[in-house]
């Protein structure tokens, strides 16, 4: 199903999302990966505030390339989402609604999804160019000198994304591909 | 004897850098717009348009193709009668990477050390692989290789005993793992035998190979051929959301190995596979 919801996203509508729903984001939403999520798991450990608001917010799993002069961002595609598993339960528990990123998450983050009503989008890996033309603004909020990997806040409209695990825990990577898997090992 | 001046290597790799990141290769344009056409999940087709949207704005609009725009892989062949002129040719080949990832919007994603982990800043240093052939040519190849791939990416030292279905296990073992996390479709790179480090080798080799370019030795066509058509049948497909392609090509190259060992490399990339050629 197609839906076009906004973000940071409130507990009601995650919770209306399923595992397959096609969507489009509108609104703000954050960028950290490896080293940013280090930061404010380490943050959290010395009893510090993280430097962007968890209570509905959705976190990009994304670095992007320079930007070009007169434009927000430069390329701006998902990063492998299973590198922030260590962290993402945390974040979850914090308030955390929604990951966006590409590949599995592992028990731990699928158990904590389940346990916040949070949700877990893939969007397509490798189209960092497309994707960077639904991000209107982009500005850094934390983490400056990690570079690309620092926090940015992003205002995006319409940025597609694909629901993989939904509050319920549906994983759309373990449904989607037995219409068309064939038991190949057994014959190897 | 021929003289090259290093500075010739830097402007060129400099450039290469810069068109291989926005622009794929010829063989792969070709492979993506044929699997765009041929895949059967309605989404796994949705999926591959997008990514020919993506490309044909990467293009337009000077964006790289994907933001992982990659650690710099570079092969240089270099004719054992070329004299080479101007100064180090490591540096002259890092220098090109620095002009190519600064001058080219392009990200820079080196830590300088595996543990302490600060950017570089300029996406050097460049992974380097020297040859030295017959001859007056310098042949460089640049293949800057993005990390989701990377990372699922496998070494298997086999026995002597496991064989050809041994191989076959490994490298549908290595893709099963890769699933989603590799963006698919993906190219997989196989080297089989040499040792632990020259089939590693032999697999990133295999990856530069254009895609529709089989190998020249019967069995090991028939296995690329075969293992792509199973590695198409585990259902993974684009963005590994399901689908009948999960794979465009499976490239093989193999070496002399050992009487003990079976060394098999399956390096897995993305369909940002990207290779760029120049002959000097």
């Amino acid at each position: 199903m197609e839906r076009y919801i906004q973000a940071p996203i409130s507990k009601e509508e995650a919770a209306g999302l399923h595992s397959g729903d096609y969507v489009y984001i509108t609104g703000t939403i954050y960028t950290a990966r490896d080293a940013a999520h280090k930061r404010m798991y380490e943050a959290l450990e010395r009893g510090e505030t993280l430097p962007l608001p968890m209570e509905g917010s959705m976190i990009y799993y994304m670095g992007p390339s320079p930007a070009r002069e007169g434009r927000p961002i430069g390329s701006a595609g998902p990063t492998t989402a299973s590198r922030m598993d260590k962290y993402a339960p945390s974040l979850l528990d914090l308030g955390l609604a929604g990951m966006i990123g590409k590949g599995r998450r592992s028990d731990a983050v699928r158990e904590a999804i389940v346990r916040n009503g949070a949700v877990y989008f893939a969007a397509v890996g490798g189209a960092g160019a497309l994707l960077s033309k639904s991000i209107t603004k982009s500005e850094v909020v934390a983490y400056d000198d990690l570079g690309t990997e620092a926090i940015r806040k992003l205002e995006v409209e319409n940025f597609p994304a694909i629901v993989v695990i939904d509050s319920q825990g549906n994983n759309l990577y373990d449904t989607a591909i037995k219409e068309y898997a064939e038991d190949v090992f057994g014959e190897a | 004897m021929r003289t090259i001046d290093v500075a010739e290597v830097t402007k060129n790799i400099k450039e290469m850098c810069i068109e291989a990141n926005h622009f794929l290769a010829r063989d792969m344009d070709k492979a993506m717009k044929q699997a765009a056409q041929d895949e059967k999940s309605p989404l796994g087709k949705q999926i591959l348009c997008q990514l020919q949207d993506n490309l044909k704005i990467a293009g337009e609009d000077m964006i790289p193709i994907c933001q992982d725009t990659g650690m710099a892989v570079i092969f240089m062949e270099i004719g054992q009668d070329v004299h080479l002129v101007g100064g180090s040719l490591e540096d002259a080949v890092n220098e090109g990477v620095r002009q190519g990832y600064t001058e080219g919007y392009l990200r820079k994603s080196v830590v300088g050390d595996p543990l302490i982990r600060e950017n570089t800043k300029d996406n050097t240093p460049a992974v380097i692989h020297y040859d030295i052939v017959s001859g007056d040519g310098l042949k460089i190849t640049v293949a800057p290789k993005g990390f989701g791939s990377e990372n699922m990416s496998r070494v298997f030292m086999l026995k002597p005993a496991d064989g050809i279905e041994g191989v076959k296990n490994a490298i549908l073992t290595a893709v099963r793992h890769a699933g989603p996390n590799a963006c698919p479709p993906m190219v997989v790179g196989v080297g089989i035998g040499g040792t632990f480090e020259k089939c590693a080798l032999l697999a990133k080799k295999a990856l530069a190979r254009p895609v529709d370019e089989r190998s020249e030795i019967p069995y090991v066509r028939d296995l690329e051929e075969e293992m792509l058509e199973k590695i198409n049948r585990t259902g993974i497909g684009p963005g590994g959301l399901g689908g009948t392609t999960t794979a465009l090509a499976v490239n093989i190259n193999t070496y002399p190995t050992h009487i003990a060992g079976l060394p098999v490399a399956v390096n897995i990339c993305c369909h940002v596979n990207r290779h760029v050629v120049r002959i000097i």
